[in-house]
């Protein structure tokens, strides 16, 4: 850094002597530290909340760790905790949620990996265009779309259901995958489809025989993009599915936020912290796909 | 000798943009022709269009007497051979040989065969079942032309097939092709911006600028007789000295000098008063006791001395502009100094100052 | 061996236009579907029936302006747009702000870089439910954030944030900043490992300190990087509902109710589909207002091929 000791009674030689706690040093660190715990702090509070029965909170403060830890909560919010009526916890809404997960991202994985590749590999008069409205349609405020897709699936009779809302997670998903997909492929170098094209292979023989297994960093990411943001999803997941269908983010709203009986605050951030789990988890076993997932998405768009 | 690959009046436009020409070419059967010029003057396009990977917009494509204009790249009967090598990354070697042959649905005994034959021919044999990220340079190209060779086709094509590698790896691969090509005794085509690469390798060489053809002949008439200004220009290096002037009969007379061009051979047996370009290349500016026998005898500074080793690169003031001479390596040429030079009549190039064709 | 007869035997049949590459368009149907049936046609859709009278079902009797007009005499709409245009601007500050430093100080060579980005980046993965539900049990006036301060001793504290009009805004901006600047840090930190080296070389042999070489050098060669940070923390705001929802519920009373809720609310609960298209569509009118600086920005000045 900066700070350096000059040495005036030997002549300087060999390495610069450094002040490990110099003044930008001491600054740097203490600003990181201290906007680290503005980030932890809610994660740190939700724990131990949810550890605390609910006599300690009464009496307590929510930073307090917990006297007494018990589980209790966690177990009443995966099983017990009412929504309405139905008070079968947020198990119901965890598995809503893995149902929708799955066949959404393998459709809209699928479905944007072999649009990336044929923009890239077997360019047709127009496909560039539809590439530009879907990737304009990406900013369009889902807002303005709701109400004409409700129609569609009313329509082809998937309202409500599991798959209505698979269907439309594909299809919003898939400006950024595409894109994503397509950034990557164009950039494998143009000759390596020549030489499979001289080779005899087709579509689909050079995209599972050559592009697929190339792409397989590509796939990681989209696979962290699509879990985080299907999993997250509020607004479609409360538009597009009924109570028995509700994904989980939809189902601790409602349980958090429902306004019959005592707020049971431990269970309630037993329940969010269950809710951010599977996001949380991914996150963290994947370090620096993440990243490099919403990096690519963002600045190469 | 029939044509190979025979190219008929090819048009290629991308947009308003036209790549090619009205592009005529006979290529004979064993014959090794290199496409040679700058980037961007269309030597590659051809090449994808012989293979199938570009649609033309107008003309036709013959490959052993059919017209494949209309033919998928891997039915044309060719191989091609890539500048970034364009193997299959995760394929092994043996992979790599082998995906055209199973897409062709070829037996697997004789797939088995023809990998076995072509890494003998290229002493490839102990890389077949490596992934080509764990071989060298070489190596790799090596393997793209074995792709080539397993499908047992006549024709070759090469785009810009030494380009990625270092220049003693090139020299060595440049050896090893005409090798090879003595041996196979296949039709090849072989793209390059490289003179060297281009003099070495051809039977003939197609000198391309903008989409057109502008001379197509043996290396050694190219090089000795240069059709128009550009093509003399673009031939050795380096480049031929270039000077303007006036012909008037058998003498061109220049700013600063005057030479009687009498034992030129014109290419028509008369030729009018005209203006005119005077190219010299700087290997052929004589130096020494020789100059005093040329045709010409003047004298110049010398500006620049580059000593190259085997040969020495001087650059003179002659006639008001910068000319290059290339001389012998040792000959201990100081800038500052005077230095005799003198042109030889039959190692001149004439060409018309408008059209630029050699006279 | 045969030679070239004259006319050229046609073996093959030009493929036709339409079919020629038809593989590589049957493959990108959905991708054709979805852009013209759902973006645009979706799109449209809404705009047209915004000038209807519909209510509980889309119905086709025009009544030209009358919802825009009743949607700019709404009260709760405005509170809406004030709330956005608030949230909007402070967020787009604070944002770039904190993600700019944040990004500067992990790129000083510093120890536990990782860890310090694993940090500022994972609430990015939580939901906004999530994260509303969080701060909104923080800033519980009864166990939260005020009352720890009180027992602290400072018993005048007052940050009461989900019950006060006038401030809830703010709690909503401290948790969506909490969400959302690791995003931002994030990009921008890719944008600064960008800039070649030799940059920082050069200013180091020139003797420029390190903070004017940050607002002299490195942010106007980052200008890109910062316009898509912008125009990414621009189309999150105006999707701004979740946190709201889970955190306010829009409350106390309607002092934090945003339009995409508006929208959400007419279509689905009042039963009003001409006020949510109408408000649709003043939320795609403020996207393209937005966007089309970018585009001529991003566009407009390299020509494009």
């Amino acid at each position: 850094m900066a700070d350096m000791t000059t040495n005036t009674a030997a002549d300087p030689r060999g390495p610069k002597p450094k002040r490990t706690f110099s003044r930008a040093n001491i600054f740097l660190y203490g600003t990181l530290i201290v906007v680290s715990m503005y980030y932890l702090l809610p994660l740190y509070v939700m724990i131990v909340t949810s550890l605390k029965g609910m006599p300690e909170i009464r009496m307590g403060n929510v930073f307090g760790p917990p006297v007494e830890v018990t589980f209790e909560p966690w177990v009443k919010a995966w099983s017990e905790a009412c929504t309405g009526i139905n008070c079968d916890g947020l198990s119901r809404g965890f598995g809503n949620s893995v149902r929708i997960l799955i066949p959404s991202i393998v459709l809209s994985i699928a479905i944007a990996s072999i649009n990336g590749y044929a923009l890239s590999n077997w360019k047709f008069k127009g496909s560039e265009t539809f590439f530009t409205i879907l990737i304009i349609g990406a900013f369009i405020p889902y807002q303005t779309m709701l109400y004409p897709i409700v129609i569609m699936l009313r329509e082809i009779g998937l309202m409500g259901s599991i798959w209505g809302l698979v269907l439309v997670h594909t299809v919003f998903g898939m400006p950024i995958l595409t894109l994503l997909f397509r950034n990557y492929f164009a950039a494998i170098p143009e000759e390596l489809f020549k030489a499979a094209r001289v080779d005899g292979a087709g579509f689909w023989q050079i995209y599972f025989q050559i592009m697929v297994p190339m792409a397989l960093p590509i796939f990681v990411v989209a696979i962290i993009l699509q879990v985080t943001g299907i999993w997250n999803d509020f607004l479609f997941g409360v538009i597009y599915t009924k109570p028995a269908t509700y994904p989980m983010t939809v189902q601790l709203n409602n349980i958090v936020n429902s306004v019959q009986g005592v707020k049971e605050y431990n269970v309630n951030m037993a329940a969010t912290l269950l809710t951010g789990l599977v996001p949380l988890v991914i996150y963290f076993a994947s370090g620096k796909l993440f990243v490099r997932g919403i990096a690519a998405g963002a600045v190469k768009g | 000798m029939a044509n190979s690959v025979e190219i008929k009046n090819l048009d290629l436009n991308f947009g308003a943009f036209k790549v090619l020409k009205q592009l005529n070419l006979d290529i004979a059967e064993g014959e090794f022709l290199v496409l040679l010029g700058s980037s961007g003057c269309g030597k590659s396009t051809l090449l994808n269009c012989i293979a199938g990977l570009l649609d033309v917009s107008d003309g036709q494509i013959f490959i052993k007497g059919e017209n494949v204009t209309w033919v998928e790249p891997s039915e044309r009967g060719i191989g091609m051979v890539f500048q970034s090598y364009a193997l299959y990354p995760q394929m092994t070697v043996r992979g790599n040989l082998s995906f055209g042959l199973k897409n062709a649905k070829v037996p697997k005994a004789e797939i088995a065969k023809r990998v076995d034959q072509a890494a003998k021919v290229l002493q490839i044999e102990a890389l077949l079942d490596r992934k080509p990220g764990a071989l060298s340079g070489g190596q790799r190209q090596r393997v793209a032309i074995g792709r080539a060779l397993v499908r047992d086709v006549d024709v070759f094509l090469f785009d810009e097939p030494l380009s990625n590698l270092d220049a003693k790896l090139r020299t060595d691969l440049r050896v090893e092709l005409k090798r090879l090509h003595q041996q196979l005794k296949n039709t090849m085509i072989y793209v390059t911006h490289d003179q060297v690469e281009a003099m070495t390798l051809a039977d003939r060489i197609s000198i391309m600028k903008n989409g057109v053809i502008e001379q197509l002949d043996t290396p050694e008439v190219i090089y000795a007789k240069p059709c128009n200004k550009y093509v003399a220009d673009f031939i050795g290096s380096p480049a031929m000295n270039l000077f303007t002037g006036q012909l008037e009969g058998t003498t061109f007379t220049a700013e600063g000098f005057s030479i009687d061009v009498g034992g030129y051979e014109f290419a028509t047996e008369t030729h009018s008063d005209t203006t005119a370009w005077l190219g010299i290349r700087p290997e052929h500016i004589l130096t020494g006791d020789a100059a005093h026998t040329a045709t010409y005898t003047g004298t110049a500074e010398i500006d620049i001395v580059e000593p190259m080793g085997s040969d020495t690169l001087v650059w003179v003031n002659f006639a008001g502009q910068s000319v290059r001479v290339r001389t012998d390596g040792q000959s201990g040429l100081k800038s500052g100094d005077a230095l005799t030079i003198g042109f030889d009549a039959a190692r001149l190039h004439l060409f018309d100052m408008t059209t630029e064709i050699r006279l | 061996m045969t030679v070239a007869s004259d006319p050229p035997t046609h073996s093959q049949k030009r493929p036709r236009r339409l079919f020629k590459n038809w593989m590589a368009k049957l493959a990108s149907l959905p991708m054709i579907l979805t852009a013209l049936v759902v973006f645009v046609g979706g799109t449209a859709w809404t705009v047209t029936y915004s000038f209807t009278g519909s209510r509980m079902l889309p119905k086709t009797n025009w009544v030209g302006f009358d919802q825009y007009e009743r949607l700019w005499s709404t009260d709760r709409w405005i509170i809406s747009i004030k709330n956005l245009a608030i949230y909007g601007g402070c967020s787009m500050i604070l944002t770039l702000l904190i993600g700019f430093t944040l990004a500067a100080c992990l790129d000083r060579k510093i120890r536990f870089e990782s860890a310090f980005r694993s940090i500022f980046l994972y609430p990015f993965a939580l939901s906004f439910v999530v994260t509303g539900l969080a701060w909104q049990w923080i800033l519980n006036p009864d166990f939260g954030l005020q009352s720890v301060v009180r027992d602290w001793g400072w018993t005048s504290f007052n940050f009461d944030p989900l019950n006060n009009p006038d401030i809830v805004i703010f709690g909503l901006l401290i948790a969506g900043i909490w969400q959302g600047s690791g995003l931002i840090m994030c990009i921008m930190l890719a944008g600064l490992r960008g800039i070649d080296e030799d940059i920082w070389k050069a200013t180091k042999v020139d003797g420029i300190s390190t903070i004017k070489t940050y607002v002299v050098v490195i942010i106007p060669m980052m200008r890109p990087v910062f316009i898509t940070a912008l125009v990414l923390i621009a189309s999150g705001i105006i999707k701004l509902y979740d946190l709201v929802v889970a955190q306010t519920g829009g409350g106390p009373g309607l002092s934090s109710e945003v339009p995409a809720k508006y929208v959400i609310e007419y279509m689905f609960r009042a039963q009003n589909l001409g006020q949510g298209f109408a408000a649709s569509t003043m939320m795609l009118c403020s996207v393209v207002i937005i966007l089309i600086p970018w585009a001529y920005l991003e566009f407009g000045g390299r020509k494009r091929g």
